[in-house]
């Protein structure tokens, strides 16, 4: 019934849908490493995806508009920075109003693209190894932000877990008061993972506009940003876990599409919702787990940090 | 010289009632320069998206049409914040609440009796709570976190709405619209007046004082207060923090689920796949800018309210985008938080000199 070419093209379809959401998670990996919690992910990737758009129609290259988006979820970033590192402003409340500021940016930004055919980032085939059958096309016939998924999730990993810069935005994230006491400073930590937060979000929303649908729907982000908060929880803090849960979700976002090419005679709003749902089972039976939640969860998650002098 | 912050005492009385007002001048400020970028004179834009919605009877009774639901979800969260259990997901409790309360209508159009409408309302309001239950057993019961396991159920929320308006609750003679059969006399809300003004703002009146009565004035809400400013000294004094977190959802759930069916049977008269101009998201910048206190919280209502008036309005005079809505209330609720800091702290400036003598002391 399936044959080779038919599981690669599900395969290369399930790349798509994972790769914005490991993008976004991977930053917010980071993020929350250093103890900070920005819910504002959602506002962050939509407002990439509408100026990388912007940007690749008014220069026609992709890849100009890729560095717009990084650009933008940066300077989205900041703000989050400026309010709750300099003006120690809630997070949880500083993220949700970045989501709908952005969420309102976007669309404002995206009302003179509605409908315009975009241009899409065209794959780089690696010589050589893209023709080996099967892999080849699956794995090194991708485009560009599809390989800088990889590539971060293996550096975020070695930066974290192997580097002395990893260790110090752990100890910011685990013990911020230490960590000042020991003479590192806590808010530049805590901003510079911030920023690196938003790039990784701009990128996710370029990832969008620019490859998974090339044109600008508004709202296209559809919640993602908040499935990425909620993979990070899934992967209780580690890039390789990041990996596997994005990868898990692209496949059961992807699910609807091809359920109904077999047939299978489910509403399609109920295939639609099956993410959201997925999610929420996801965040269930992680947080049975109480140590595996414990032993994970930066201990100054979403603390706010008042150097005392 | 630096700037740096310094925590008062004791929280600033005076900074409590100027910072949403501050907050308030800084979004009109923003919003010239945002105006004026697009190539608008900002005194014009200003007037027609602040002014314009206030000269005539007919858009000050939509303007109270749409400060009823987001002061009813809004004073509802306002008790969850305040008890630091984060129910962002308003947006679904309100439309579980409209399809919950559109029972009645849809599947038993024919009971029009004077219970119709009683029930509508109770149904409304369970509806709502049922589904702000979940976060809040799953949050009880496993730890799951609140604010995602609450968001993504708007979005579960929302196509059961679509999957019934287009499937099983179509209206039969609609020539297959995706709407509802539209509501009987009988499951219309009161109106008040000659316009669209309808019942559902005297429920968000009731519920304003009833929230400030219980937060002021009962155990209830100083149980409320203790559990989200300082949990350990609540559980000392006997109080559960699962039952907080129940109640805030249940409290918030039910009063964002009586706004949905308020908005359906009010102001709609039929279910279509979209009932909310996002009113549960927007409830959340109403809650911080009323400073999580139901009197405030109606006054922001009100601005809110404007704000989607004065999109419409400054759309017809000046061909502006209404888009522009969404950007104001996204800075509004910005320059609140950020002004919230100086109700906590005070900025002292210190010299580079005066700083480095300091140091030496120690």
């Amino acid at each position: 019934m399936f044959d080779l070419s038919m599981i690669e093209a599900v395969l290369l379809t399930i790349i798509t849908a994972s790769t914005p959401l490991l993008l976004a998670a991977i930053g917010e990996l980071v993020v929350e490493r250093s103890g900070v919690l920005n819910l504002g992910v959602e506002g962050m990737m939509i407002v990439g995806a509408v100026i990388g758009f912007a940007a690749t129609q008014a220069t026609g290259s992709p890849t100009f508009g890729i560095i717009a988006a990084l650009a933008a979820g940066i300077a989205m970033s900041l703000l989050f920075g400026f309010l709750t590192l300099n003006l120690m402003a809630n997070q949880v409340a500083t993220g949700l109003a970045l989501t709908i500021l952005g969420l309102g940016l976007s669309g404002m930004i995206g009302e003179a693209f509605i409908g315009q055919p975009g241009i899409s980032l065209e794959p780089i085939a690696i010589p050589v190894l893209s023709s080996i059958p099967f892999i080849g096309p699956l794995l090194f016939n991708q485009d560009l932000l599809v390989y800088t998924s990889y590539g971060l999730v293996l550096a975020v990993y070695l930066v974290l877990f192997k580097s002395r810069t990893g260790l110090i935005i752990r100890a910011v994230g685990d013990n911020h008061a230490s960590a000042h006491s020991l003479g590192y400073s806590v808010i530049k930590v805590r901003y510079l993972a911030v920023m690196f937060g938003g790039a990784c979000s701009g990128l996710a929303g370029a990832y969008l506009s620019l490859i998974y649908t090339p044109q600008w729907v508004e709202g296209m982000t559809a919640g993602r940003g908040w499935i990425a908060l909620a993979l990070v929880v899934f992967a209780s803090w580690r890039p390789a876990r990041v990996l596997i849960g994005a990868y898990l979700f692209g496949a059961v976002s992807i699910l609807q599409f091809h359920a109904q090419a077999a047939g299978i005679a489910l509403p399609t709003q109920f295939m639609s919702a099956l993410p959201y749902l997925a999610t929420i089972i996801v965040l269930i039976m992680i947080s049975r787990n109480k140590t595996l939640a414990k032993v994970n969860t930066p201990a100054c998650l979403g603390k706010p940090f008042v150097p005392d002098r | 010289m630096r700037i740096e912050l310094e925590k008062r005492a004791e929280h600033s009385q005076l900074m409590t009632f100027l910072s949403p007002l501050v907050a308030i001048g800084l979004t009109l400020v923003c919003g010239s320069v945002l105006f004026a970028t697009m190539g608008y004179n900002p005194l014009d834009a200003l007037y027609a998206y602040f002014i314009e919605p206030l000269t005539t009877s007919w858009s000050i009774e939509e303007l109270l049409v749409k400060a009823g639901p987001l002061v009813l979800i809004a004073v509802g969260l306002s008790v969850c914040f305040l008890s630091n259990s984060w129910n962002i997901g308003a947006e679904g409790q309100f439309t579980m609440g409209a399809l919950a309360g559109s029972m009645i209508p849809v599947l038993f159009h024919e009971y029009t009796g004077a219970m119709a409408l009683p029930l509508m309302v109770l149904m409304g309001i369970l509806g709502g709570m049922a589904w702000g239950a979940i976060p809040a057993f799953l949050k009880v019961r496993f730890g799951t976190n609140e604010i995602l396991t609450s968001l993504m159920l708007v979005y579960v929320a929302q196509y059961i709405l679509d999957f019934l308006v287009r499937g099983p609750w179509r209206d039969p003679d609609g020539f297959n619209f995706p709407e509802s059969r539209i509501f009987d006399a009988a499951h219309v809300l009161p109106k008040i007046g000659e316009g669209r003004l309808h019942i559902g703002m005297i429920f968000a009146v009731i519920a304003v004082v009833v929230v400030w009565w219980m937060l002021t004035r009962t155990l209830k809400g100083f149980e409320i207060k203790v559990m989200g400013e300082t949990p350990r000294a609540g559980r000392f004094a006997g109080f559960s923090s699962n039952g907080v977190v129940w109640f805030g959802f249940l409290v918030s759930g039910g009063l964002a689920g009586l706004a949905g069916m308020a908005e359906v049977s009010g102001s709609i008269e039929q279910l279509t796949p979209i009932i909310s101009p996002g009113y549960g998201f927007t409830a959340i910048i109403v809650a911080f800018l009323g400073r999580l206190n139901p009197i405030g919280i109606l006054f922001a209502g009100l601005l809110l309210g404007l704000s989607y008036i004065g999109g419409e309005s400054a759309q017809v005079s000046l061909g502006l985008t209404d888009k522009i809505t969404r950007v104001f209330q996204g800075m509004l609720l910005f320059f609140v938080l950020a002004c919230d800091t100086l109700i906590l702290y005070k900025f002292k400036f210190v010299s580079s000199a005066k700083r480095l003598k300091e140091t030496a002391h120690v």
